[in-house]
Protein backbone atom coordinates (compact mmCIF):
# COMPACT_ATOMS: atom_id res chain seq x y z
CA UNK A 1 0.00 0.00 0.00
CA UNK A 2 2.77 2.05 1.21
CA UNK A 3 4.85 1.05 -2.25
CA UNK A 4 1.68 2.12 -4.18
CA UNK A 5 1.16 5.24 -2.88
CA UNK A 6 5.46 6.12 -3.06
CA UNK A 7 5.13 5.28 -7.05
CA UNK A 8 1.71 7.47 -7.40
CA UNK A 9 3.69 10.57 -6.09
CA UNK A 10 6.41 9.51 -8.43
CA UNK A 11 4.46 9.16 -11.36
CA UNK A 12 2.42 12.38 -10.70
CA UNK A 13 5.85 14.52 -9.54
CA UNK A 14 7.62 13.56 -12.57
CA UNK A 15 4.89 14.80 -14.78
CA UNK A 16 4.84 18.42 -13.03
CA UNK A 17 6.15 21.19 -15.35
CA UNK A 18 7.17 18.86 -17.92
CA UNK A 19 3.13 18.33 -19.25
CA UNK A 20 1.84 21.52 -19.23
CA UNK A 21 0.05 20.68 -22.65
CA UNK A 22 -1.65 17.85 -20.75
CA UNK A 23 -4.83 19.30 -18.76
CA UNK A 24 -5.48 17.16 -15.04
CA UNK A 25 -2.09 15.90 -14.94
CA UNK A 26 -0.99 18.65 -12.66
CA UNK A 27 -4.48 19.47 -10.67
CA UNK A 28 -5.04 16.00 -9.79
CA UNK A 29 -1.61 14.86 -8.57
CA UNK A 30 -2.98 12.10 -6.08
CA UNK A 31 -4.17 9.79 -9.23
CA UNK A 32 -2.64 6.97 -10.00
CA UNK A 33 -1.29 7.07 -14.19
CA UNK A 34 -1.07 4.83 -16.81
CA UNK A 35 0.94 5.82 -20.14
CA UNK A 36 0.03 3.57 -23.26
CA UNK A 37 2.29 3.98 -26.04
CA UNK A 38 0.33 3.34 -29.34
CA UNK A 39 -3.12 3.34 -30.48
CA UNK A 40 -3.57 0.04 -32.20
CA UNK A 41 -5.49 -2.61 -31.72
CA UNK A 42 -3.59 -3.76 -28.02
CA UNK A 43 -2.56 -0.10 -26.90
CA UNK A 44 -6.38 1.80 -27.91
CA UNK A 45 -8.45 -0.71 -26.14
CA UNK A 46 -5.81 -0.71 -22.99
CA UNK A 47 -6.55 2.96 -22.57
CA UNK A 48 -10.45 2.75 -23.05
CA UNK A 49 -10.81 -0.24 -21.04
CA UNK A 50 -8.77 0.80 -17.82
CA UNK A 51 -10.77 4.23 -17.96
CA UNK A 52 -14.22 2.42 -18.40
CA UNK A 53 -13.20 -0.23 -15.13
CA UNK A 54 -11.33 2.74 -12.87
CA UNK A 55 -12.10 6.33 -14.11
CA UNK A 56 -10.03 7.20 -10.90
CA UNK A 57 -6.79 6.17 -12.88
CA UNK A 58 -5.29 8.61 -15.75
CA UNK A 59 -4.68 7.44 -19.24
CA UNK A 60 -2.48 9.01 -21.33
CA UNK A 61 -2.00 7.32 -25.14
CA UNK A 62 0.84 8.29 -27.14
CA UNK A 63 0.51 7.29 -30.81
CA UNK A 64 2.90 8.90 -33.39
CA UNK A 65 0.05 8.81 -36.51
CA UNK A 66 -2.65 11.61 -36.63
CA UNK A 67 -5.39 8.22 -36.81
CA UNK A 68 -5.92 4.86 -36.42
CA UNK A 69 -5.52 2.71 -40.10
CA UNK A 70 -6.86 -0.72 -39.74
CA UNK A 71 -5.16 -3.89 -41.39
CA UNK A 72 -7.58 -5.99 -41.25
CA UNK A 73 -9.71 -5.31 -44.03
CA UNK A 74 -7.01 -3.63 -45.97
CA UNK A 75 -6.65 -6.06 -48.53
CA UNK A 76 -9.82 -5.51 -49.81
CA UNK A 77 -8.73 -2.16 -50.73
CA UNK A 78 -6.17 -4.15 -53.11
CA UNK A 79 -9.51 -5.39 -54.86
CA UNK A 80 -10.80 -1.83 -55.17
CA UNK A 81 -13.69 -3.08 -52.61
CA UNK A 82 -13.33 -0.44 -50.45
CA UNK A 83 -10.80 2.98 -49.74
CA UNK A 84 -8.70 4.36 -47.47
CA UNK A 85 -11.72 6.12 -45.47
CA UNK A 86 -13.11 2.76 -44.71
CA UNK A 87 -9.84 1.59 -42.83
CA UNK A 88 -9.37 5.12 -41.38
CA UNK A 89 -10.66 5.83 -37.65
CA UNK A 90 -9.90 8.93 -35.25
CA UNK A 91 -9.28 8.86 -31.93
CA UNK A 92 -12.41 10.95 -30.88
CA UNK A 93 -13.74 8.17 -28.97
CA UNK A 94 -11.67 7.36 -26.78
CA UNK A 95 -11.41 10.80 -25.82
CA UNK A 96 -14.67 11.37 -24.88
CA UNK A 97 -13.47 8.14 -22.55
CA UNK A 98 -11.27 10.61 -21.12
CA UNK A 99 -8.24 9.28 -22.66
CA UNK A 100 -5.83 12.01 -22.67
CA UNK A 101 -4.49 11.51 -26.69
CA UNK A 102 -0.96 12.95 -27.62
CA UNK A 103 0.52 12.77 -31.15
CA UNK A 104 3.79 12.36 -30.52
CA UNK A 105 6.64 9.21 -30.90
CA UNK A 106 8.40 8.18 -27.40
CA UNK A 107 12.22 7.99 -27.88
CA UNK A 108 13.08 6.88 -24.83
CA UNK A 109 11.38 4.63 -21.56
CA UNK A 110 13.53 4.61 -18.31
CA UNK A 111 12.05 1.93 -16.73
CA UNK A 112 13.99 2.81 -13.08
CA UNK A 113 12.63 6.39 -12.92
CA UNK A 114 9.30 5.19 -14.59
CA UNK A 115 8.99 7.88 -17.22
CA UNK A 116 9.19 8.27 -20.87
CA UNK A 117 10.56 10.86 -23.26
CA UNK A 118 8.58 12.35 -26.13
CA UNK A 119 10.36 13.12 -29.41
CA UNK A 120 9.60 16.77 -28.79
CA UNK A 121 11.81 17.15 -25.48
CA UNK A 122 9.05 16.30 -23.23
CA UNK A 123 8.48 13.57 -20.20
CA UNK A 124 5.84 11.96 -18.85
CA UNK A 125 5.98 10.13 -15.13
CA UNK A 126 3.68 6.61 -15.10
CA UNK A 127 2.90 4.46 -12.45
CA UNK A 128 2.39 1.82 -15.41
CA UNK A 129 3.45 1.70 -18.42
CA UNK A 130 1.84 -0.20 -21.77
CA UNK A 131 3.49 -0.62 -24.52
CA UNK A 132 1.79 -1.83 -27.58
CA UNK A 133 4.29 -1.33 -30.55
CA UNK A 134 3.51 -3.72 -32.91
CA UNK A 135 5.73 -4.89 -35.31
CA UNK A 136 9.34 -3.72 -37.32
CA UNK A 137 10.11 -5.65 -40.35
CA UNK A 138 14.38 -7.27 -40.47
CA UNK A 139 14.63 -5.71 -44.10
CA UNK A 140 18.09 -7.36 -43.74
CA UNK A 141 16.55 -11.11 -43.96
CA UNK A 142 15.98 -9.95 -47.44
CA UNK A 143 18.81 -8.98 -49.39
CA UNK A 144 18.89 -5.63 -51.52
CA UNK A 145 15.14 -5.00 -49.89
CA UNK A 146 15.63 -1.45 -48.27
CA UNK A 147 16.77 -0.02 -51.62
CA UNK A 148 14.33 -1.41 -53.69
CA UNK A 149 11.61 -0.39 -51.11
CA UNK A 150 12.77 2.83 -51.32
CA UNK A 151 12.67 3.00 -55.25
CA UNK A 152 9.17 1.72 -55.31
CA UNK A 153 10.39 -1.54 -57.05
CA UNK A 154 9.24 -3.58 -53.85
CA UNK A 155 6.57 -3.36 -51.19
CA UNK A 156 5.29 -5.28 -48.02
CA UNK A 157 1.85 -3.32 -47.47
CA UNK A 158 1.86 -5.10 -44.37
CA UNK A 159 1.52 -2.06 -42.57
CA UNK A 160 -1.92 -0.44 -43.31
CA UNK A 161 -1.07 2.99 -45.25
CA UNK A 162 0.76 4.73 -48.13
CA UNK A 163 1.92 0.95 -49.29
CA UNK A 164 -1.52 -0.40 -49.54
CA UNK A 165 -2.41 2.56 -51.19
CA UNK A 166 0.78 2.06 -53.88
CA UNK A 167 0.52 -1.71 -53.95
CA UNK A 168 -3.21 -0.70 -55.40
CA UNK A 169 -2.12 1.39 -57.99
CA UNK A 170 0.89 -1.07 -58.75
CA UNK A 171 -1.77 -3.43 -59.26
CA UNK A 172 -3.95 -1.35 -61.28
CA UNK A 173 -1.23 0.03 -63.64
CA UNK A 174 0.18 -4.06 -64.38
CA UNK A 175 -0.48 -5.54 -67.84
CA UNK A 176 -2.75 -8.44 -68.37
CA UNK A 177 -0.75 -11.55 -68.45
CA UNK A 178 1.39 -10.05 -65.81
CA UNK A 179 2.78 -11.62 -63.11
CA UNK A 180 1.95 -10.57 -58.85
CA UNK A 181 4.38 -12.21 -56.51
CA UNK A 182 3.06 -12.65 -52.96
CA UNK A 183 6.27 -13.35 -50.48
CA UNK A 184 5.23 -14.81 -47.29
CA UNK A 185 8.23 -15.25 -44.30
CA UNK A 186 8.07 -17.67 -41.78
CA UNK A 187 5.95 -18.03 -39.39
CA UNK A 188 5.62 -15.94 -36.61
CA UNK A 189 4.59 -12.87 -38.75
CA UNK A 190 1.34 -10.70 -38.22
CA UNK A 191 -2.20 -12.47 -39.55
CA UNK A 192 -1.55 -15.57 -39.95
CA UNK A 193 -4.35 -15.84 -42.87
CA UNK A 194 -3.22 -12.59 -44.35
CA UNK A 195 -1.19 -13.20 -47.01
CA UNK A 196 -3.57 -16.32 -48.70
CA UNK A 197 -6.68 -13.02 -48.29
CA UNK A 198 -4.43 -11.07 -49.65
CA UNK A 199 -4.26 -13.72 -52.89
CA UNK A 200 -7.69 -14.28 -53.04
CA UNK A 201 -8.52 -10.15 -53.11
CA UNK A 202 -5.59 -9.95 -56.04
CA UNK A 203 -7.01 -13.23 -58.07
CA UNK A 204 -10.75 -11.55 -57.67
CA UNK A 205 -9.26 -8.07 -58.78
CA UNK A 206 -6.90 -10.05 -61.88
CA UNK A 207 -10.54 -12.24 -62.51
CA UNK A 208 -12.79 -9.03 -63.19
CA UNK A 209 -9.86 -6.84 -64.29
CA UNK A 210 -6.86 -8.38 -66.30
CA UNK A 211 -8.37 -12.43 -66.89
CA UNK A 212 -4.27 -13.25 -67.84
CA UNK A 213 -2.82 -12.62 -64.89
CA UNK A 214 -1.73 -14.70 -62.16
CA UNK A 215 -1.03 -14.50 -58.43
CA UNK A 216 2.43 -16.42 -57.31
CA UNK A 217 2.12 -17.02 -53.70
CA UNK A 218 5.91 -17.80 -52.81
CA UNK A 219 5.41 -19.08 -48.91
CA UNK A 220 8.47 -19.70 -46.83
CA UNK A 221 6.42 -22.05 -45.16
CA UNK A 222 5.84 -25.85 -45.92
CA UNK A 223 2.21 -25.64 -46.93
CA UNK A 224 -0.51 -22.43 -46.50
CA UNK A 225 -0.65 -21.51 -42.13
CA UNK A 226 -4.30 -20.95 -41.73
CA UNK A 227 -7.48 -22.11 -43.13
CA UNK A 228 -5.40 -24.37 -45.56
CA UNK A 229 -8.10 -26.18 -46.70
CA UNK A 230 -10.85 -23.62 -47.28
CA UNK A 231 -8.14 -21.05 -49.15
CA UNK A 232 -7.25 -23.89 -51.47
CA UNK A 233 -10.73 -24.82 -52.17
CA UNK A 234 -11.46 -20.73 -52.64
CA UNK A 235 -8.69 -20.95 -54.98
CA UNK A 236 -9.76 -24.01 -57.07
CA UNK A 237 -13.23 -23.21 -57.60
CA UNK A 238 -12.87 -19.23 -58.01
CA UNK A 239 -9.51 -18.59 -59.64
CA UNK A 240 -8.56 -21.72 -61.48
CA UNK A 241 -5.26 -21.32 -63.16
CA UNK A 242 -4.94 -17.84 -61.61
CA UNK A 243 -2.98 -18.55 -57.79
CA UNK A 244 -0.24 -20.76 -58.01
CA UNK A 245 0.84 -21.54 -54.62
CA UNK A 246 4.52 -22.47 -53.99
CA UNK A 247 5.67 -23.97 -50.31
CA UNK A 248 8.84 -23.94 -48.85
CA UNK A 249 9.58 -20.93 -51.06
CA UNK A 250 11.93 -18.20 -48.97
CA UNK A 251 12.78 -15.02 -50.61
CA UNK A 252 16.30 -14.32 -49.73
CA UNK A 253 17.15 -11.55 -51.82
CA UNK A 254 15.38 -8.74 -54.38
CA UNK A 255 16.57 -7.65 -57.81
CA UNK A 256 14.92 -6.11 -60.89
CA UNK A 257 12.11 -7.72 -61.42
CA UNK A 258 12.91 -10.77 -59.34
CA UNK A 259 12.49 -12.36 -56.64
CA UNK A 260 15.52 -14.56 -55.40
CA UNK A 261 15.01 -18.20 -53.17
CA UNK A 262 17.65 -20.06 -52.53
CA UNK A 263 17.18 -22.23 -56.00
CA UNK A 264 16.44 -19.85 -58.47
CA UNK A 265 15.00 -16.19 -59.40
CA UNK A 266 11.50 -15.92 -59.68
CA UNK A 267 10.40 -13.19 -62.17
CA UNK A 268 7.86 -11.35 -61.59
CA UNK A 269 5.90 -7.80 -62.70
CA UNK A 270 4.66 -6.71 -59.10
CA UNK A 271 6.77 -7.65 -56.03
CA UNK A 272 5.46 -7.77 -52.82
CA UNK A 273 7.48 -9.21 -50.55
CA UNK A 274 6.62 -9.46 -46.67
CA UNK A 275 10.13 -9.41 -44.06
CA UNK A 276 10.57 -11.23 -41.53
CA UNK A 277 9.68 -9.03 -38.52
CA UNK A 278 10.10 -8.59 -34.80
CA UNK A 279 8.37 -6.73 -31.81
CA UNK A 280 8.72 -2.75 -32.26
CA UNK A 281 11.57 -0.32 -32.12
CA UNK A 282 11.06 0.61 -28.93
CA UNK A 283 10.64 -2.20 -27.31
CA UNK A 284 14.04 -3.37 -28.76
CA UNK A 285 15.40 0.09 -27.44
CA UNK A 286 13.84 -0.59 -24.44
CA UNK A 287 15.20 -4.20 -23.25
CA UNK A 288 12.32 -5.97 -23.54
CA UNK A 289 13.02 -8.34 -25.81
CA UNK A 290 13.15 -11.88 -24.64
CA UNK A 291 13.34 -14.46 -27.83
CA UNK A 292 15.56 -14.60 -30.92
CA UNK A 293 16.19 -10.89 -30.94
CA UNK A 294 12.39 -10.35 -32.08
CA UNK A 295 9.71 -11.25 -29.19
CA UNK A 296 8.78 -9.94 -25.51
CA UNK A 297 7.72 -12.56 -23.30
CA UNK A 298 4.91 -11.82 -20.92
CA UNK A 299 3.05 -12.93 -17.95
CA UNK A 300 -0.14 -13.92 -19.75
CA UNK A 301 -2.51 -13.19 -16.30
CA UNK A 302 -1.50 -9.59 -16.67
CA UNK A 303 0.57 -9.13 -19.83
CA UNK A 304 3.40 -7.64 -17.61
CA UNK A 305 6.44 -8.25 -19.37
CA UNK A 306 8.72 -11.08 -17.76
CA UNK A 307 12.12 -8.43 -18.30
CA UNK A 308 10.77 -4.90 -16.54
CA UNK A 309 8.53 -4.91 -13.90
CA UNK A 310 5.60 -2.35 -14.32
CA UNK A 311 5.35 -2.81 -18.54
CA UNK A 312 2.62 -4.11 -19.87
CA UNK A 313 3.45 -5.48 -23.24
CA UNK A 314 0.58 -5.87 -25.63
CA UNK A 315 -0.31 -7.26 -29.51
CA UNK A 316 1.75 -8.62 -32.16
CA UNK A 317 5.30 -7.06 -30.36
CA UNK A 318 5.01 -10.59 -27.80
CA UNK A 319 5.77 -13.72 -27.63
CA UNK A 320 2.53 -15.73 -29.13
CA UNK A 321 1.35 -18.34 -26.29
CA UNK A 322 0.79 -21.69 -28.04
CA UNK A 323 -1.82 -21.73 -30.21
CA UNK A 324 -2.23 -17.81 -30.36
CA UNK A 325 -1.68 -15.65 -33.81
CA UNK A 326 -0.74 -12.39 -33.85
CA UNK A 327 -4.28 -10.69 -34.63
CA UNK A 328 -6.48 -7.34 -33.99
CA UNK A 329 -8.90 -9.96 -31.74
CA UNK A 330 -5.89 -10.85 -29.86
CA UNK A 331 -4.76 -7.26 -29.50
CA UNK A 332 -7.47 -6.20 -28.18
CA UNK A 333 -8.17 -9.03 -25.51
CA UNK A 334 -4.32 -8.18 -24.47
CA UNK A 335 -5.58 -5.06 -24.04
CA UNK A 336 -8.54 -5.92 -21.81
CA UNK A 337 -6.29 -8.81 -19.83
CA UNK A 338 -3.43 -5.49 -19.67
CA UNK A 339 -6.60 -3.02 -18.38
CA UNK A 340 -8.19 -5.56 -15.64
CA UNK A 341 -4.62 -6.50 -14.45
CA UNK A 342 -3.93 -2.74 -14.20
CA UNK A 343 -7.18 -1.11 -12.21
CA UNK A 344 -6.19 -4.89 -9.52
CA UNK A 345 -2.50 -3.61 -9.70
CA UNK A 346 -3.03 -0.07 -8.64
CA UNK A 347 -5.92 -1.44 -6.50
CA UNK A 348 -3.81 -2.95 -4.09
CA UNK A 349 -5.18 -6.27 -5.38
CA UNK A 350 -3.68 -9.38 -7.40
CA UNK A 351 -4.90 -9.80 -10.95
CA UNK A 352 -7.22 -12.76 -11.90
CA UNK A 353 -6.46 -14.92 -15.13
CA UNK A 354 -8.73 -13.77 -17.98
CA UNK A 355 -10.30 -16.24 -21.09
CA UNK A 356 -9.70 -14.42 -24.11
CA UNK A 357 -11.29 -15.25 -27.86
CA UNK A 358 -9.21 -15.20 -31.13
CA UNK A 359 -11.66 -15.22 -34.27
CA UNK A 360 -10.25 -14.46 -37.61
CA UNK A 361 -11.91 -13.77 -40.93
CA UNK A 362 -10.79 -13.49 -44.49
CA UNK A 363 -12.33 -12.61 -47.75
CA UNK A 364 -12.06 -15.03 -50.34
CA UNK A 365 -13.99 -13.41 -52.90
CA UNK A 366 -16.29 -9.70 -52.82
CA UNK A 367 -19.36 -11.37 -50.50
CA UNK A 368 -17.81 -14.56 -49.44
CA UNK A 369 -15.53 -14.95 -45.89
CA UNK A 370 -14.04 -17.80 -44.04
CA UNK A 371 -12.74 -17.82 -40.40
CA UNK A 372 -11.15 -19.64 -37.56
CA UNK A 373 -12.08 -19.23 -34.23
CA UNK A 374 -9.77 -20.04 -30.53
CA UNK A 375 -10.77 -19.76 -27.11
CA UNK A 376 -7.90 -19.42 -24.97
CA UNK A 377 -7.56 -20.02 -21.00
CA UNK A 378 -4.62 -19.92 -18.27
CA UNK A 379 -2.96 -22.72 -17.61
CA UNK A 380 -1.29 -22.95 -14.10
CA UNK A 381 0.57 -25.92 -14.97
CA UNK A 382 1.77 -24.44 -18.09
CA UNK A 383 2.36 -21.07 -17.00
CA UNK A 384 0.69 -19.64 -20.15
CA UNK A 385 -2.33 -19.45 -21.78
CA UNK A 386 -3.45 -21.91 -24.06
CA UNK A 387 -6.53 -23.28 -26.43
CA UNK A 388 -9.51 -24.77 -24.53
CA UNK A 389 -9.48 -28.05 -25.40
CA UNK A 390 -12.55 -29.16 -27.76
CA UNK A 391 -13.37 -25.36 -28.83
CA UNK A 392 -12.77 -23.28 -31.59
CA UNK A 393 -12.07 -24.06 -35.45
CA UNK A 394 -12.45 -22.69 -38.90
CA UNK A 395 -15.99 -22.69 -41.09
CA UNK A 396 -17.77 -25.62 -42.09
CA UNK A 397 -17.51 -23.43 -46.13
CA UNK A 398 -16.85 -20.13 -47.45
CA UNK A 399 -20.23 -18.27 -47.13
CA UNK A 400 -21.76 -14.97 -47.45
CA UNK A 401 -22.98 -15.73 -43.83
CA UNK A 402 -19.45 -15.28 -42.37
CA UNK A 403 -18.71 -12.34 -44.89
CA UNK A 404 -21.90 -10.46 -43.18
CA UNK A 405 -19.93 -11.71 -40.07
CA UNK A 406 -16.61 -10.48 -40.82
CA UNK A 407 -18.14 -7.11 -41.83
CA UNK A 408 -20.05 -7.18 -38.56
CA UNK A 409 -16.67 -8.08 -36.34
CA UNK A 410 -14.76 -4.86 -38.92
CA UNK A 411 -17.07 -2.28 -37.39
CA UNK A 412 -17.58 -3.86 -33.90
CA UNK A 413 -14.00 -4.53 -33.06
CA UNK A 414 -13.37 -0.98 -34.65
CA UNK A 415 -16.13 0.64 -31.95
CA UNK A 416 -15.17 -1.67 -29.29
CA UNK A 417 -11.27 -0.68 -29.48
CA UNK A 418 -11.33 3.43 -29.96
CA UNK A 419 -15.23 4.31 -29.81
CA UNK B 1 -27.93 -23.43 -5.78
CA UNK B 2 -26.23 -22.11 -8.99
CA UNK B 3 -29.09 -19.64 -9.04
CA UNK B 4 -28.63 -18.52 -6.13
CA UNK B 5 -25.25 -18.42 -6.56
CA UNK B 6 -26.11 -16.55 -10.01
CA UNK B 7 -28.70 -14.12 -8.29
CA UNK B 8 -25.71 -13.21 -5.79
CA UNK B 9 -23.64 -11.85 -8.99
CA UNK B 10 -25.89 -10.32 -10.11
CA UNK B 11 -26.76 -8.02 -7.74
CA UNK B 12 -23.47 -7.64 -6.44
CA UNK B 13 -21.80 -6.50 -10.29
CA UNK B 14 -23.44 -3.03 -9.84
CA UNK B 15 -22.82 -2.88 -6.62
CA UNK B 16 -19.05 -3.46 -6.12
CA UNK B 17 -17.60 -4.02 -9.21
CA UNK B 18 -14.42 -3.55 -7.97
CA UNK B 19 -14.15 -6.04 -5.45
CA UNK B 20 -12.22 -8.97 -6.05
CA UNK B 21 -13.62 -11.93 -7.58
CA UNK B 22 -17.40 -10.08 -8.74
CA UNK B 23 -14.90 -8.94 -12.05
CA UNK B 24 -15.55 -12.69 -13.43
CA UNK B 25 -18.15 -12.23 -16.08
CA UNK B 26 -17.10 -8.51 -16.67
CA UNK B 27 -13.48 -9.98 -17.58
CA UNK B 28 -15.49 -13.01 -19.83
CA UNK B 29 -17.72 -10.66 -21.27
CA UNK B 30 -15.04 -8.15 -22.37
CA UNK B 31 -13.95 -11.04 -24.69
CA UNK B 32 -17.37 -11.30 -26.65
CA UNK B 33 -17.11 -7.35 -27.31
CA UNK B 34 -14.93 -8.03 -30.28
CA UNK B 35 -18.43 -9.09 -32.32
CA UNK B 36 -20.92 -8.14 -29.87
CA UNK B 37 -19.56 -4.54 -28.84
CA UNK B 38 -18.71 -2.87 -25.33
CA UNK B 39 -21.36 -4.00 -22.92
CA UNK B 40 -23.35 -5.97 -25.06
CA UNK B 41 -24.21 -2.70 -27.12
CA UNK B 42 -24.12 -3.06 -31.45
CA UNK B 43 -25.19 -0.91 -33.93
CA UNK B 44 -28.32 -0.85 -34.64
CA UNK B 45 -27.29 -2.03 -38.33
CA UNK B 46 -26.02 -4.60 -36.88
CA UNK B 47 -26.81 -8.56 -38.02
CA UNK B 48 -26.51 -9.72 -34.00
CA UNK B 49 -29.35 -9.22 -31.75
CA UNK B 50 -27.46 -6.91 -28.67
CA UNK B 51 -26.52 -8.97 -25.73
CA UNK B 52 -27.07 -5.81 -22.81
CA UNK B 53 -29.97 -6.06 -20.75
CA UNK B 54 -31.55 -9.38 -22.10
CA UNK B 55 -32.65 -12.13 -20.08
CA UNK B 56 -29.92 -13.69 -17.77
CA UNK B 57 -31.64 -17.33 -18.25
CA UNK B 58 -32.36 -16.87 -21.78
CA UNK B 59 -28.32 -15.51 -22.58
CA UNK B 60 -27.45 -18.67 -20.62
CA UNK B 61 -29.91 -21.10 -22.12
CA UNK B 62 -28.71 -20.32 -25.57
CA UNK B 63 -24.79 -20.52 -24.91
CA UNK B 64 -25.59 -24.12 -23.99
CA UNK B 65 -27.71 -24.66 -27.01
CA UNK B 66 -24.88 -23.98 -28.90
CA UNK B 67 -22.19 -25.41 -26.71
CA UNK B 68 -24.67 -28.61 -26.92
CA UNK B 69 -25.66 -28.22 -30.58
CA UNK B 70 -29.22 -27.93 -30.10
CA UNK B 71 -28.65 -24.60 -32.11
CA UNK B 72 -27.01 -24.18 -35.46
CA UNK B 73 -24.57 -21.76 -35.58
CA UNK B 74 -21.50 -20.19 -38.02
CA UNK B 75 -19.33 -20.05 -35.21
CA UNK B 76 -20.90 -19.94 -31.63
CA UNK B 77 -21.00 -23.90 -31.21
CA UNK B 78 -17.49 -23.71 -31.56
CA UNK B 79 -16.71 -20.08 -29.57
CA UNK B 80 -19.47 -21.63 -26.61
CA UNK B 81 -17.55 -25.03 -26.19
CA UNK B 82 -14.61 -23.25 -24.50
CA UNK B 83 -16.96 -22.27 -21.63
CA UNK B 84 -17.93 -24.38 -18.31
CA UNK B 85 -21.35 -23.42 -17.06
CA UNK B 86 -20.32 -21.41 -13.83
CA UNK B 87 -18.33 -19.56 -17.10
CA UNK B 88 -21.59 -18.86 -18.81
CA UNK B 89 -23.24 -17.73 -15.66
CA UNK B 90 -21.46 -15.77 -14.58
CA UNK B 91 -21.23 -13.60 -17.85
CA UNK B 92 -25.06 -13.66 -18.99
CA UNK B 93 -26.01 -12.00 -15.48
CA UNK B 94 -23.12 -9.94 -16.11
CA UNK B 95 -24.89 -8.85 -19.23
CA UNK B 96 -28.23 -9.13 -18.29
CA UNK B 97 -27.13 -6.33 -15.58
CA UNK B 98 -26.13 -4.23 -18.73
CA UNK B 99 -28.16 -1.23 -19.58
CA UNK B 100 -30.09 -1.61 -22.93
Amino acid sequence: MKRRDLLKLAGAASALGTLGALPGCTTTPSHARVVVIGGGFGGATAAKYIRLWDPSIDVVLIEREPGFISCPFSNLMLAGYIGMSELSHGYGGLRAHGVQVVQDEVVAVDAGKRTVSLARGESIGYDRLVLSPGIDFMFNEIQGYESAMQAGRVLHAWKAGPQTEALRRQLEQMRDGGVYALSVPLLPYRCTPGPYERASMVAAYFKQAKPRSKVLVLDANPDVTSKAGLFKRAWSDLYKGMVEYRGNAKAIGVGPGVIRLEVEDVKCDVMNVVPPHRAGDIAVRTGLITHNNRWCDVDWRSMESKKIPGIHVLGDATLSAPGMPKSGSMANNHGKIAAAAIVELLNGRAPQPVKIINTCYSFVSQKEGIRVSSVHQWEPGQGTLVPVKGSGGVSAARSEAEATYAWNWARTIWADTLG
Amino acid sequence: MRVILVSAIALAVPLAASAQGTNTGRNLAAACAICHGTGGHVAASAPLIPLAGLPRDHIAAQMRAFRDGKRPATVMHQIAKGYTDAEIDAMAAWYAAQKR
